[in-house]
């Protein structure tokens, strides 16, 4: 029933419907038509069911062993566990199109569906600017990337899947990432709709700040997923290598932080509308290129798109069409867009001002780092790297500044604010602070890793103070302040708990700093001692697997003679790829990891030595919790009533500063 | 308001200049580019590897003609591909070989199959007269001029093409000084 | 194209953060290196451990040789450590490293007429944006914007306003 070419005519005709769903709506939104216009609902919809049953096809192909379908055969193998079957649908080139096309039919039914306060007109041309981009993409998954092709005669049996992809954080982390980085194909999709109309107004930014959030808290859990994946997988103690692939994705994360907070500037003031904009275009065509140019081996070594060249100009095609057509749309348009209120330097749209110039400046110091070798190499052909340390020395500087006015922009209030009375207001936090410092100072080593702790409980105090204050909490009776608490909206609980969490990553990559770690080969039975605790290597067994067999060391570890925990780290040998891969072994108490790694077996069999790599990282789980919080926050907004995508509805009389281009 | 769209033309601009380059292979954003060019050969001196006799720094210094040093081993695919071109190449041209962190026998039994274009063969064992040589991988090539100088380089395996149109034009400027 | 035995083709994370692993990484070695290749001086070890983390391993993707198992970047990193048991300075290393690989090798790259604009851009970035928010906020300062005067349409509700 689900077969492969079912799958392949509902992709055919999702993309019929997306298609459709970028023309009609179009045209009449233009002519005025309402009953046109009122179509984009429906294709969308139709458009996501189309989606729903292709990728619905593929992964029964993956569960039911369809070595006919090549992109079964080249990924899956009978002995795969069951849940690698169907997440590794999305674990190559051909399945991971076609689930980022499903998101993208998501996001435009989600809009079809919540969007019913919007006006019509700016409805269907949001929704049609995303059938649009998604019909190029189906397009591009139909003609050039086909995940249904058949093989003949096939084979018995898959070839398999990379062994470092059978992890549970990697199989859900494509999804959660493509969630993010689609997403902002809505507040692009706003923009386009706003330019059209040549229209942006406080209503504007209040529809487009919930889908940009939404999106925003997906890409930061994706991004992450991914660094905590490295962490674990690759044993090697890192989180973040600064590769251009992992750069890709803090790109659209940078500018889509922007956007959040100029957002607000749009939809509280009317500011910054042009802006808003014009960051809403770069932060989807940021992930584009991202997730695209990735593949095509201009960053990346291996040739996935040089071995096929129509993928490749097809897919710069899709992305000049795409972004070269929006730009081309702001340079007409964006003109006519007026500026919105006027407001002082220190002030809270200032300080949201200041925090998209620094997030900007990251941004673009992340772009040239990342391009700069292939350009250097084609322009002057000369090689260079651009690596960890140019990274760390340049975004560091700007992100500190970033970190210390994180801390009282919230406070500041609109229009035009005076600096004193607000930082009078954070002398808890600031003592809290110099406290720190000192403590920091004193325990750490190195300046940079200190002034970051420092400034990470600057951001935690500040963001604590700013809900002390507003509710007044020892200012007046608990009860009042607690109703106070219930009255605040919880949006502004939002923000506070999204910048706490940035204080408890920062903290996090600071305690990184002082990570301790020792290699050392020896038989069992050796206690090794690091940072205060005592590894002792029990026993080193054989054990096997459903597609591999493993060597599994007993570790452990005890703290002042009692036993901390026991941990088995081992290492895989996979008998279909002829690979290994280590597995980590790590013991948390959120406040720091010990993390054990298996290394190789030196010595005669009589008389073995095993290679043991050992770390204390302290404060590790934090970098990601903290990523938990920002994300947490967000959604905490989008909970607010006054956040709740598409409630408020536009004043019938456009106010003044909306002018309607000509 | 032009800008962005400018910017954007630019970088469309380079990507597909470098993705057409990369089918052409005209572009590698991942070549090495050791600087290695009109240098005179490191310092080093290579055991013999059978079936040959090792050489040293030397041994290319004293050269009054050029000669192709090649780095092969014999777990490396792409070297048992390019071993027909070169044994092809040695009535032309003078090879000496060094195999690449390989076991002797193994080098030898690869070279017993593949036929050996090699006058002279060293064995760099641990790879380190590799790195004094500046290559990244097997098979690069280098061609030395008399005197030994360094007068080109390459990463990628030798075909006819390359040789008919670099190499061979090379050896000519070389031979008539 | 060469190859040295399983790391020619990059190494993983990446690939994974876009859920591409597949298409990039066909085989991977992961093993813990050797604590032999260790200098037994602690000083001296981390003075390696701080050369090593600038250079980068020529066949991975963007790690340094001290992140990477990469055969090659076991090879270098036992140079660095034989450089600095020797007493080199940390530059004397680099330089020697630089001369045979060239700056493709040095993670951070060194400042130069070609490399201005990638180590000038946080304070260009910074300076144009400032620069740009500047403009924008004298520009409205000066030519504060007269309320646009009412429409017909406007003056008539306020009419019908002020008489109620």
């Amino acid at each position: 029933m689900l077969s492969p070419e079912l799958g392949h005519y509902a992709l055919a005709l999702a993309c019929i419907f997306a298609a459709a769903q970028g023309v009609f709506p179009l045209i009449g939104a233009h002519r005025r038509d309402r009953r046109v216009m009122m179509l984009a609902p429906g294709l969308a919809i139709g458009q996501l069911i189309g989606l729903a049953v292709s990728f619905l096809c593929l992964i029964y192909a993956a569960v039911t062993n369809d070595f006919s379908v090549q992109n079964i055969a080249a990924n899956s193998a009978v002995s795969k566990p069951l849940l690698y079957k169907i997440t590794g649908v999305w674990g190559n080139h051909e399945g991971s199109v076609l689930l980022w096309a499903l998101i993208l039919g998501i996001c435009g039914a989600a809009v079809a569906a919540f969007g019913r306060n919007l006006p019509t007109a700016l409805r269907a041309r949001v929704i049609a600017v995303l059938g649009l981009v998604a019909a190029g993409f189906e397009l591009f998954c139909l003609t050039t990337s086909d995940p249904f092709a058949r093989v003949w005669p096939a084979p018995m049996d898959g070839q398999g899947m990379n062994p470092l992809l059978q992890d549970p954080g990697l199989a859900f982390h494509p999804p959660i990432l493509y969630t993010g980085y689609v997403g902002f194909a809505v507040p692009f999709a706003f923009a386009i709709a706003a330019l059209m109309e040549g229209r942006v107004d406080a209503a504007w930014g209040r529809w487009v700040r919930p889908w940009a959030v939404a999106a925003w808290c997906f890409l930061t859990c994706g991004i992450a997923l991914g660094s905590w994946w490295s962490y674990y997988v690759l044993g090697w103690g890192g989180y973040w290598f600064w590769d251009p692939v992992e750069n890709a994705s803090l790109i659209p994360w940078l500018t889509g932080t922007a956007l959040v907070h100029s957002a607000i500037v749009v939809e509280k003031r009317e500011g910054l509308k042009i802006w808003t904009v014009l960051l809403a275009i770069a932060t989807f065509s940021f992930s584009l290129s991202g997730t695209f140019l990735v593949r095509s081996g201009i960053l990346n070594s291996v040739h996935a798109f040089a071995n096929d060249p129509a993928r490749g100009i097809f897919i710069l095609g899709l992305l000049a069409a795409v972004i070269g057509g929006s730009l081309a749309l702001f340079a007409y348009r964006a003109p006519a867009l007026t500026a919105g209120g006027l407001f002082a330097p220190v002030s809270r749209e200032g300080a949201l001002v200041l925090n998209n110039i620094l997030l900007c400046s990251i941004c673009a110091v992340v772009v040239t780092g990342t391009m700069y070798p292939p350009f250097m190499s084609l322009l002057f052909d000369r090689t260079i790297s651009v690596g960890k340390p140019f990274f760390d020395a340049t975004t560091i500087p700007l992100a500190l500044p970033l970190f210390i006015f994180m801390g009282f922009g919230p406070m500041l209030p609109w229009k035009r604010a005076q600096l004193w009375p607000v930082l009078q207001r954070l002398w808890v936090a600031a003592l809290l602070t110099a406290l720190a410092c000192a403590v920091a100072f004193y325990g750490v080593s190195g300046v940079l890793p200190a002034l970051s702790c420092a400034v990470a409980v600057w951001i935690i105090t500040a963001s604590i103070t700013d809900i002390v204050e507003r509710i007044k909490l020892f200012r007046m009776p608990l009860a009042g302040s607690l109703q106070r608490a219930r009255m605040l909206p919880r949006s502004i609980f939002g923000t506070a708990l999204a910048h706490a969490g940035v204080g408890v990553t920062v903290l996090g990559l600071a305690a990184m700093s002082q990570a301790q770690h020792k290699i050392v080969d020896v038989p069992i039975g050796t206690t090794e001692h690091l940072a205060g605790y005592d590894w002792t290597l029990q026993k080193v067994e054989q054990e096997p697997g459903p597609n591999y067999t493993a060597m599994v060391a007993t570790l452990e570890v005890r703290h002042n003679g009692k036993i901390v925990t026991v941990m088995h780290p081992s290492k895989r040998s996979f008998n279909s790829q002829n690979q290994t891969t280590t597995e980590v072994s790590i013991h948390t108490n959120l406040l720091s990891d010990l993390y054990g790694v298996l290394g190789d077996k030196h010595g005669t069999d009589a008389a073995p030595t095993y290679v043991l790599r050992l770390h204390y990282n302290p404060l590790a789980p934090w970098m990601w919790l903290g990523a938990l919080i920002m994300a947490l926050g967000g959604a905490l907004s989008l909970s607010d009533r006054r956040m709740r995508v598409g409630a408020p509805r536009r004043a019938r009389n456009a106010s003044t500063s909306t002018v309607t281009a000509a | 308001m032009g800008l962005p769209l400018a910017g954007a033309a630019v970088l469309g601009v380079g990507f597909w200049k470098m993705l057409a380059g990369m089918q052409s292979g005209s572009f590698n954003p991942h070549d090495v580019n050791a600087p290695v060019l009109n240098r005179p050969v490191p310092d080093f001196t290579l055991p013999d590897q059978a079936p040959g006799q090792g050489f040293a720094t030397q041994d290319l210094k004293a050269l009054t003609k050029p000669v192709l040093v090649n780095f092969f081993a014999s777990w490396c695919i792409p070297c048992l591909a390019e071993m027909p071109t070169l044994v092809a190449l040695k009535d032309d041209l003078e090879l000496w070989g060094i195999a690449y962190k390989d076991r002797p026998e193994n080098a030898a039994n690869f070279l017993k199959h593949s036929g050996n274009p090699f006058t002279r063969l060293g064995s760099d064992r641990d790879g380190r007269v590799g790195i004094e040589w500046g290559i990244s991988g097997v098979p690069e090539t280098f061609l030395i001029g008399p005197g030994g100088v360094i007068r080109w380089h390459t990463a990628t395996p030798l075909d006819v093409e390359t040789i008919r149109q670099t190499l061979v034009p090379l050896l000519a400027k070389l031979k008539t000084p | 194209m060469n190859c040295l035995p399983s790391f020619r083709l990059r190494r993983l994370i990446p690939a994974f953060l876009l859920g591409l692993s597949v298409l990039l990484a066909p085989a991977l070695v992961l093993a813990v290196d050797d604590p032999s290749e260790m200098l037994p001086d602690a000083k001296q070890e981390a003075r390696a451990e701080a050369i090593g983390s600038q250079l980068r391993c020529l066949v991975c993707q963007n790690e340094s040789i001290e992140d990477s198992s990469a055969g090659l970047a076991r090879d270098l990193r036992r140079v660095v450590r034989e450089h600095v048991a020797k007493g080199e300075t940390d530059r004397q290393v680099m330089d020697w490293m630089v001369a045979r690989y060239g700056n493709f090798i040095r993670l951070s790259p060194p400042l130069s007429g070609g490399t201005l604009l990638l180590w000038g851009m946080p304070a260009l970035a910074l300076s144009i944006g400032l620069a740009l928010a500047f403009f924008a906020y004298r520009r409205r300062a000066t030519s504060p914007k007269a309320p646009p005067p009412l429409s017909d349409e406007e003056k008539a509700r306020l009419a019908k306003l002020t008489k109620e």
